[in-house]
């Protein structure tokens, strides 16, 4: 990460090179760095977020972006407002909101918007359902936005080609007008899949030309959705043991390899399926006159909760069809964040 | 006549950028802003018509504003007030209100004087442009 050793130097060469006062050509990078708190917010998003290198990397290209950008506007070198808007494009469940959230936070750190405050809208807030009525709900929700950052979800489901007639049109026009001339005012993070984000901007090229960063969401491999897993369960006050931490990179392992696999989403359903199991073996253990159950017990997943998934059965490699039955895994929703 | 009405009406007119600042006061005490407009200034008449709905999910004040210069372009003529709505239990009133816009000449009001029974004096107050019908009072246009 070139960018961080860059900013390390840079604190580190902080200190024998002291400012000299009234001096107007220089800056104190360092100081701006230190100031304005973005280390900690970058430091945090290593921490909080497992893998996603190559989001990390650009975001931190763009805080040292804007960071340069303030100490040239401090030394009278004008270069204009930077464009912000962004795309993050990646299959599911793999952060694109967690980011957007944290995105909000790196760009008030930074100053560039007034407020840390993230509007996350879908078709469904933008679109109105009959003539005149798209124009004043995207404005009004443009103007809820103002300030902060506006994070439509699923963006592509604006524009939709085979209705000729479609308000999603208009929606897009008053979006992309807001876009260029509120630059100041608004940041706009589009999201969606990969592939059909694609088509979108092939279709409205306005839109790829007035984003300035395009970033990609990479699929998380076994070991990183295993790390996911473990944190999600610490969250939620549960923990693996060796067997059950087995069994889950085991049903990780199958689990990617079928259909409609949705990352750290799909972790989640597994691990919330696995706690129903658990809770049903606790349940059933408790009736046959066990000793009474304790914290570790509680919480604890063994490896016969995970086991019991479908994912190892089988005689049903095919999981496209749920059948009843509390263990069965719901397929995960691809059109859904 | 400059008709002083609301808060900050004695001081010069304020700057988009001094609205601004006044709007963000205003949310950041959480109350939430509203735009009328009228062209009938009278000081009894405390029913403006409103210029869409009071804007209760806003956070900063660049939506209000666009909303103010959305009407100051609709209506160039009229008075623009900006109000503070504050919903607290025990308030549930108006907080600020301030005008944004007035019509470029302002004739003012006329004192009128009234004797009534036994030498009482009643006085009333009666707008120089209000004798045009609705609209047109301050200009031309609309």
């Amino acid at each position: 990460m070139t960018v961080d050793a860059t900013l390390d130097r840079l604190s580190a060469t902080q200190t024998d090179a002291p400012e000299a006062p009234g001096e107007p050509s220089r800056v104190d990078l360092a100081a701006l760095y230190r100031d304005s708190g973005i280390g900690d917010v970058l430091a945090e998003l290593d921490r909080d977020l497992v893998g996603l290198v190559p989001v990390k990397t650009r975001i931190r290209e763009i805080a040292a972006h804007l960071l340069v950008e303030r100490a040239r506007e401090s030394l009278g070198l004008a270069s204009g407002a930077p464009t912000l808007h962004m795309c993050f494009s990646g299959n599911p469940g793999t952060g694109k909101t967690t980011v957007a959230l944290r995105m909000a936070e790196v760009l008030h750190r930074l100053g560039y918007i007034r407020r840390n405050h993230l509007v996350s809208v879908t078709r469904d807030d933008l679109v109105g359902q009959y003539i005149g009525h798209t124009a004043p709900k995207t404005r009004d929700v443009l103007k809820r936005a103002m300030g902060g950052v506006l994070f439509i979800d699923e963006a592509y489901y604006l524009y939709r080609p085979e209705n000729e007639r479609d308000y999603g049109q208009e929606a897009i026009e008053i979006l992309l007008q807001t876009m260029e001339n509120q630059r100041d005012d608004l940041v706009v993070i589009l999201a969606g899949y990969e592939s059909r984000m694609e088509t979108f901007f092939q279709s409205n090229p306005g839109f790829r030309s007035r984003i300035a960063h395009h970033i990609t969401f990479p699929d998380y491999n076994e070991a990183e959705l295993l790390e996911i897993a473990e944190r999600m369960l610490a969250t939620m006050h549960y923990r693996f043991d060796a067997d059950s931490r087995l069994a889950f990179s085991d049903y990780l392992a199958r689990r990617i390899r079928l259909p409609n696999f949705a990352n750290a989403r799909s972790v989640r359903n597994a691990l919330d399926r696995a706690r129903l199991r658990q809770a049903n073996r606790l349940f059933e253990t408790a009736l046959q006159g066990r000793a009474p159950t304790d914290t570790a017990a509680l919480t604890l997943l063994t490896a016969a909760d995970i086991r019991a998934s479908r994912v190892f059965d089988e005689r049903a490699p095919e999981l496209d069809f749920p059948r009843a039955g509390h263990d069965t895994p719901p397929p995960d929703r691809i059109q859904n964040t | 006549m400059r008709i002083t009405q609301g808060t900050f009406s004695f001081l010069p007119d304020l700057t988009d950028e001094e609205i601004g600042l006044q709007i963000d006061y205003a949310l950041r005490q959480g109350w939430a802003c509203s735009i009328e407009f009228t062209d009938d200034p009278h000081p009894r008449n405390t029913y403006w018509e409103m210029w869409g709905l009071p804007m209760f999910d806003l956070h900063d004040a660049a939506g209000v504003l666009q909303e103010v210069k959305a009407c100051r372009a609709a209506r160039p003529n009229h008075y623009i007030k900006v109000n503070a709505f504050d919903s607290t239990r025990g308030f549930e009133t108006m907080r600020l209100s301030f005008i944004v816009n007035r019509p470029a000449d302002e004739p003012g009001f006329r004192l009128n004087r009234e004797e009534g029974w036994g030498r009482t004096q009643r006085y009333s107050l009666t707008s120089y442009a209000g004798d045009r019908p609705a609209g047109e009072r301050y200009g031309a246009t609309r």
